[in-house]
């Protein structure tokens, strides 16, 4: 692989400057306040902070509560991840087939995710509504069959449909940009060979995606650990029973709403850890079975 | 008015004539009130800067009460805070504990404006005080809940009056179900504000230990031990039985909404929304408000406010702080109350204003009749030791472990004595969490 140098590194610091620049302001410099306050007692208003060591960290992981958050967290990321990418993929292969008015098709599927999280949450709060969205027919017909209302589960199924929802239209785009990457060559011998669609689509261009299936999945895993917020917000607040009270959504009830800035910022510093490895595991292990062409 | 204006020059010169009428003093007024009422909220300041011109407000809305503190708080940490901040009831101990504001009591003594703070009526006063009594924050949106119901549902079920104690509510709810089947009889939403905080101060009974908190930080919660968890039990079995919906915003319509667009019969809310409840229902709709119910074998008392007091922020200027002291003197005129009160459903909060409006007959007729009682409710016993508000810190987080909890209990998962068990064990880590974070002080 060849690199380029910079014979002058002066040049090379100010073209990097900027990003730097705003990476401190908008990442580390943050990142060390959270750190900072997850080792004391923070006071909201300001005014002495007292150390505290792990304590913060002690209370949390101790608490049943917050094992519960994580749980759920990991329960809506699989789910999330396995409805959004499972949809897309389908979505795509259709659109990659060239069937007519695949066009107008394309650009509809691309269009959700320009719209913004708790707008979602608005639509789909609708359509699952027990009682006067398109869910009350179903329940007109089978009577308490759906009330993410005061049911945990369905609370929790219905947060991560629309969170998922939501992704599919940004799983779509790569998917797409990845099959129309496979050269049409392989296609055709494939097919001149007498291999049918789905064998095609499992020995030739599955395979082939599998570099972009793993940076959709990567993607997908920390969007819906970080991302989620939006949704949850507007269409449970956390509950019912804290069904769907995710991990980052826990963090800004605690934080903002209960003014308990060093308990969230812990928690912060533990959803920060816990993406970091997850992150870390995929890359080692997962991506090993990845071959790039 | 006009004393306003003629104090207005008096600073005017005493700032040796440079303050000319263009360049005004600027302050800022961040409130949390949204919608219609925050509309209402930025009309009161478009009329104190006409009404003088040494000073000019700026009122930001916030979409919130909630927000408006965490904006407050990030932007009090940035020295971009504004001068006025409109913090809710629940947020009182919090702010108390941090010692970032200027007791508006000071303030006022400051600026030699006087302010005859015992005409406040003392279940609202008692909310914002220290121990020595001193209001700390100036006593603005004021409420306290009330059942709505619909006269002429009640009357179909053969109920003349609306009932007086819960016995008797239970006895309405089941005649309802009779007389009409179809219809939702009792829109309900888990709210601590109206469930644990009012209903216990109706009955006289404890929140918490230390007389719900104000005499001292190491308080801690005994709802799950007093008339409460009859109360929070006979709604649960209202619920298994159909006599009560759950009513709320997830849900899509939430309780109000419902009631106000004769879905259901009954519902216990703020008295804030009797004006939104009249904009939203129907003309021919017959309906009224009434004192909460008590149980049997209690005795009556005065319920406490909810809303919010205007508090004034730490770290500011001298001439903003006139401005301030100009702003909150004149919301406390009566106009300024009657305003107020014709265009929200909150009522006066000072006894000054309270009969001025009674010599107009304002609650003689619609849409204002029902508002009194209200101030009856909130007036009707001296406040007494268990009576005077609640002093508790994180009451947020504590208020959020209820409403899990009674969730979980209405959705099966356990009995209400369990979950208000784990509810109260919950919310006094909180207590005792706050407790840690500020060691070593005392609230003022």
């Amino acid at each position: 692989m060849r690199r380029a140098y910079f014979r002058n590194n002066w040049i090379a610091a100010l073209v990097v400057a900027p990003q730097l620049l705003i990476i401190f302001v908008f990442f580390y410099w943050p990142t060390s306040q959270a750190l900072y306050w997850a080792f004391t007692f923070e006071q909201p208003w300001g005014g002495g902070n007292e150390w505290a060591g792990f304590e913060n960290f002690r209370n949390l992981l101790t608490d049943d509560r917050y094992w519960h958050s994580i749980r759920v967290s990991i329960v809506y990321a699989a789910g999330a991840t396995v409805l959004s990418m499972s949809a897309a993929l389908i979505l795509a292969v259709f659109a990659d087939r060239q069937l007519r008015g695949y066009r107008a098709y394309r650009i509809g599927a691309i269009w959700p995710y320009a719209v913004a999280a708790p707008a979602v949450g608005l639509a789909f709060r609708f359509i699952f509504n027990p009682s006067a969205g398109v869910m009350s027919y179903v329940n007109e017909a089978f009577p308490g069959f759906w009330d993410p209302i005061l049911n945990g589960d369905h609370a929790l199924i219905m947060v991560m449909i629309a969170g998922a929802w939501k992704q599919v239209a940004y799983n779509f785009i790569f998917f797409l940009a990845g099959l129309q990457a496979i050269p049409r060559s392989l296609i055709e011998a494939g097919a001149m060979d007498g291999a049918s669609i789905l064998r095609r689509m499992r020995d030739i261009q599955l395979p082939l995606l599998a570099p972009t299936f793993f940076f959709v999945l990567v993607i997908n895993i920390n969007d819906s650990f970080t991302d989620s917020f939006g949704i949850v917000d507007t269409m449970t607040a956390g509950g019912p029973a804290r069904a769907t009270n995710l991990m980052v959504y826990k963090i800004y009830v605690d934080g903002f709403r209960g003014l308990d800035y060093s308990g969230a910022a812990a928690q912060s510093i533990i959803l920060m850890l816990l993406v970091i490895a997850l992150t870390v595991v995929q890359f080692r292990y997962i991506e090993r079975r990845v071959h790039y062409t | 008015m006009k004393s306003t204006y003629i104090s207005a020059f008096a600073v005017a010169a005493v700032l040796g004539g440079a303050a000319q009428a263009q360049d005004k003093i600027q302050f800022e007024y961040w409130y949390g009130l949204g919608g219609y009422l925050g509309d209402v909220v930025q009309s009161t300041c478009d009329r104190f800067n006409e009404s003088q011109d040494t000073y000019e407000i700026t009122c930001v809305g916030q979409e919130g009460y909630a927000n408006a503190v965490q904006n407050t708080i990030a932007a009090f940490r940035a020295d971009e805070h504004p001068t006025l901040v409109q913090a809710y009831d629940a947020g009182t101990a919090d702010l108390m504990m941090s010692g970032e504001f200027y007791s508006v009591t000071k303030m006022m003594d400051d600026f030699d404006i006087e302010i005859d703070w015992d005409d406040y009526f003392p279940g609202i006063a008692n909310y914002y005080a220290a121990s020595t009594g001193e209001l700390f924050a100036m006593p603005f949106n004021s409420s306290t809940p009330m059942m709505y119901y619909n006269i002429d549902d009640l009357e179909a079920a053969g109920f003349d009056a609306p009932p007086a104690t819960w016995e008797a509510f239970e006895q309405l709810l089941v005649a309802l179900e009779e007389a009409q089947p179809e219809k939702c009889n009792y829109a309900y939403a888990p709210s601590t504000w109206i469930d644990l905080e009012q209903l216990s101060m109706a009955h006289n009974i404890p929140v918490a230990t230390k007389n719900n908190g104000y005499d001292g930080l190491d308080a801690e919660y005994v709802y799950n031990t007093t008339q409460h968890v009859t109360h929070m039990e006979n709604i649960k079995r209202w619920h298994d039985e159909g006599l009560l919906e759950l009513r709320t915003s997830q849900g899509g319509l939430n309780a109000r909404d419902s009631f106000a667009q004769n879905e259901c019969s009954l519902y216990f809310g703020s008295i804030a929304g009797h004006q939104t409840v009249h904009n939203t229902a129907s003309d021919d709709m017959n309906w009224d408000v009434e004192m909460l119910p008590i149980y049997e074998g209690f005795e009556r008392h005065n319920t406490v406010v909810g809303g919010a007091a205007l508090w004034v922020l730490s770290g500011k200027t001298e001439n903003e702080y006139r401005g301030a002291a100009e702003y909150l003197k004149f919301l406390a005129t009566p106009e300024s109350s009657i305003y107020w009160s014709t265009n929200t459903g909150y009522i006066p909060v000072n006894d000054t204003a309270y009969q001025a409006m009674l010599e107009q007959d304002f609650w003689a007729e619609e849409p204002y009749a029902g508002r009194e009682k209200a101030i009856e409710s909130l007036t009707y016993t001296e406040p007494t030791e268990l009576t005077g508000g609640i002093r508790l810190g994180g009451f947020i987080q504590a208020r959020s472990e209820w409403v899990n909890e009674v969730q979980a209990a209405l959705g099966g998962d356990k009995t209400m004595q369990e979950a208000l068990d784990t509810a109260v064990e919950r919310s006094n880590a909180v207590l005792r969490r706050f407790e840690r974070t500020y060691r070593g002080k005392e609230l003022p």
